[in-house]
């Protein structure tokens, strides 16, 4: 475990200094993770407006910090793996990162997170800018507060191996747009981005809980919004670990069955 | 009429180049198929709640969603593809073979590249658009249909005026592939009628990034409540952006040295 520090230290570093580089093609990028949520938060404010102040449960407010909360956790859990590994695979990249004695995977981790940390920056004040112009008001629990830091590294993990995971596809095939489309659009219906979840149909919500979406997003973001009970909370964290194991099973076994088949174009 | 051989030309090439990649065609078949679920999906969960959004019934919103793949179609066949590989040649130096050829450059730049498969946005708009015309009792007469038309062709040229402009920038800039990216992450914001945004974000979408003109206002004038103001308004806008752009073309023809020369 100890012996990846410095390992990890070195990838930041080179991770920080690279994107750094980028930095405006950084803040660029950030735009259509701020645009969407906006425009959710705006529809669901109208829709409760209209509808005396309360749609499902959720007051005007409600809406607001609630999908305030999920362009931050949705901005914290993401990754552009599945894009990044078929651009590897077809330009010949991956040869260079199997070299090396250690699994691919560290690298993009910390690539993942030295991105997170830089657009911390930009994303801290657009949140308290989206707050004000909202008029949001926010009272945590101090309790869901403190849950909430390994409820998002769960989160964050279990997203992070599915994704790596389903990258792998580019062993097989290069072209991989409309699958990674697929994804995302199923991802967009069970994680409670479009919507709370309780305001969809009750067979959408079942379907839910059984996907492993709505425990990368919904999940922290309603326990932020103080709307998870302690029991919730231990099986919502139950159901993370479920999925990150298995995530984590899913990975080995793809992984190794697709360096077999890789074959380095270019070489 | 030589520009419309030469268009006509430009397809033919687009055609015979994407012939040769026909799974490609099922590929955007798809990707279009789950962008339209998307939406369909957001106003079904919308309109379970509500009977209107910000003074919208369902089938005005699914006239929007119509013009907003119409649009989204074309900009994704010709505008996109066509700037992009402009800034390329930019890039490249390669501009001069487009310069040196017999025609007027702006033209030439606008339609050198044709992707053929996206035009299933545009083959899924019209179901959509076909819908929400019927659900709307279909009171349109010639009248209607002439405003509409004539705001969805402004539309369109507003986008593309726009879309020049930005990427003349890469006369002065080279590098400007990003600003696509920053006009594409707003383009999504128009799947929803500006005017239930905020004020800044609807002065944002309607002037800074005219979304706008392209998505709403035709939208508003197939369910027929388009003022005249905003008629003439939209008409005078895209003569203007026209001429502007126009105007920054050649100013920015100028500049190009060409890198290899």
């Amino acid at each position: 475990m100890f012996a990846y520090y410095p390992i990890y230290k070195g990838y930041f570093r080179t991770a920080l200094m690279v994107q750094f580089q980028y930095r405006i093609a950084m803040l660029i990028w950030l735009l259509g993770g701020i645009i969407e949520p906006l425009m959710y938060l705006v529809v669901w404010r109208t829709v409760s407006e209209q509808q005396g102040g309360s749609v499902g449960g959720y007051e005007t407010n409600d809406f607001v910090v609630y999908f305030i909360a999920m362009m931050m956790v949705s901005h914290a859990t993401f990754t552009w793996i599945m894009w990044e590994y078929v651009y590897r695979i077809r330009m010949g990249l991956f040869s260079v990162m199997l070299l090396k004695p250690i699994h691919p995977i560290h690298s993009d981790i910390a690539d993942n997170i030295g991105y997170k940390f830089l657009t911390l920056t930009v994303m801290a004040p657009i949140t308290l800018l989206l707050a004000w112009f909202f008029e949001a008001t926010w009272q945590p629990l101090p309790w869901t507060l403190a849950a909430f830091v390994p409820v998002l590294i769960l989160a964050f993990l279990m997203r992070f191996y599915w994704e790596w995971s389903l990258a792998m596809v580019a062993f097989w095939t290069t072209r991989i747009d409309a699958m990674n489309q697929a994804y995302i659009v199923v991802s967009l219906f069970f994680s409670g981005k479009l919507a709370p979840l309780s305001l969809f149909p009750e067979i959408v919500q079942r379907a839910a809980d059984i996907l492993p979406f709505r425990w990368m997003l919904a999940f922290p973001v309603e326990l932020l919004l103080g709307r998870i009970t302690p029991r919730e909370l231990l099986i919502g964290i139950g159901a993370q670990l479920f999925w990150l194991v298995a995530g984590y099973l899913f990975m080995q076994f793809i992984y190794r069955a697709g360096i077999k088949r890789y074959a380095a174009f270019g070489a | 009429m030589f520009y419309l051989r030469l268009f006509a030309t430009y397809v033919r090439v687009g055609i015979l180049g994407e012939l040769e990649y026909r799974a490609n065609f099922w590929i955007n078949m798809v990707q279009s198929a789950l962008d339209l679920s998307v939406a369909l999906g957001g106003l079904a969960v919308v309109f379970s709640h509500t009977d209107t959004l910000g003074g919208w019934r369902p089938e005005e919103l699914l006239a929007l969603i119509g013009v907003y793949f119409l649009i989204g179609g074309l900009i994704r066949t010709i505008i996109r593809p066509s700037m992009t590989q402009f800034m390329e040649h930019v890039r490249q130096g390669t501009l001069d073979f487009t310069l040196t050829k017999p025609a007027d450059s702006q033209v030439l730049v606008s339609i050198q590249r044709i992707e053929i498969w996206r035009l299933v946005d545009v083959l899924i708009a019209l179901p959509v658009l076909a819908t929400a015309l019927v659900r709307l009792g279909a009171r349109l007469g010639l009248v209607e249909t002439v405003v509409f038309a004539v705001t969805l062709l402004c539309g369109g040229l507003i986008i593309y005026s726009f879309w020049l402009m930005l990427s003349t920038c890469a006369f002065w800039f080279v590098r400007v592939e990003n600003i696509q990216v920053i006009f594409m992450s707003m383009w999504q914001a128009g799947r929803w009628p500006v005017s239930i945004y905020p004020a800044w974000l609807r002065s944002v979408l309607t002037f800074l990034v005219p979304v706008a003109f392209a998505t709403t206002v035709p939208a508003t004038a197939v369910s027929g409540r388009i003022t005249t103001s905003t008629l003439i308004g939209t008409i005078a806008l895209a003569a203007a952006m026209l001429l502007v752009s126009r105007w920054f073309w050649r100013v920015g023809i100028r500049f190009y040295s060409g890198a290899s020369a």
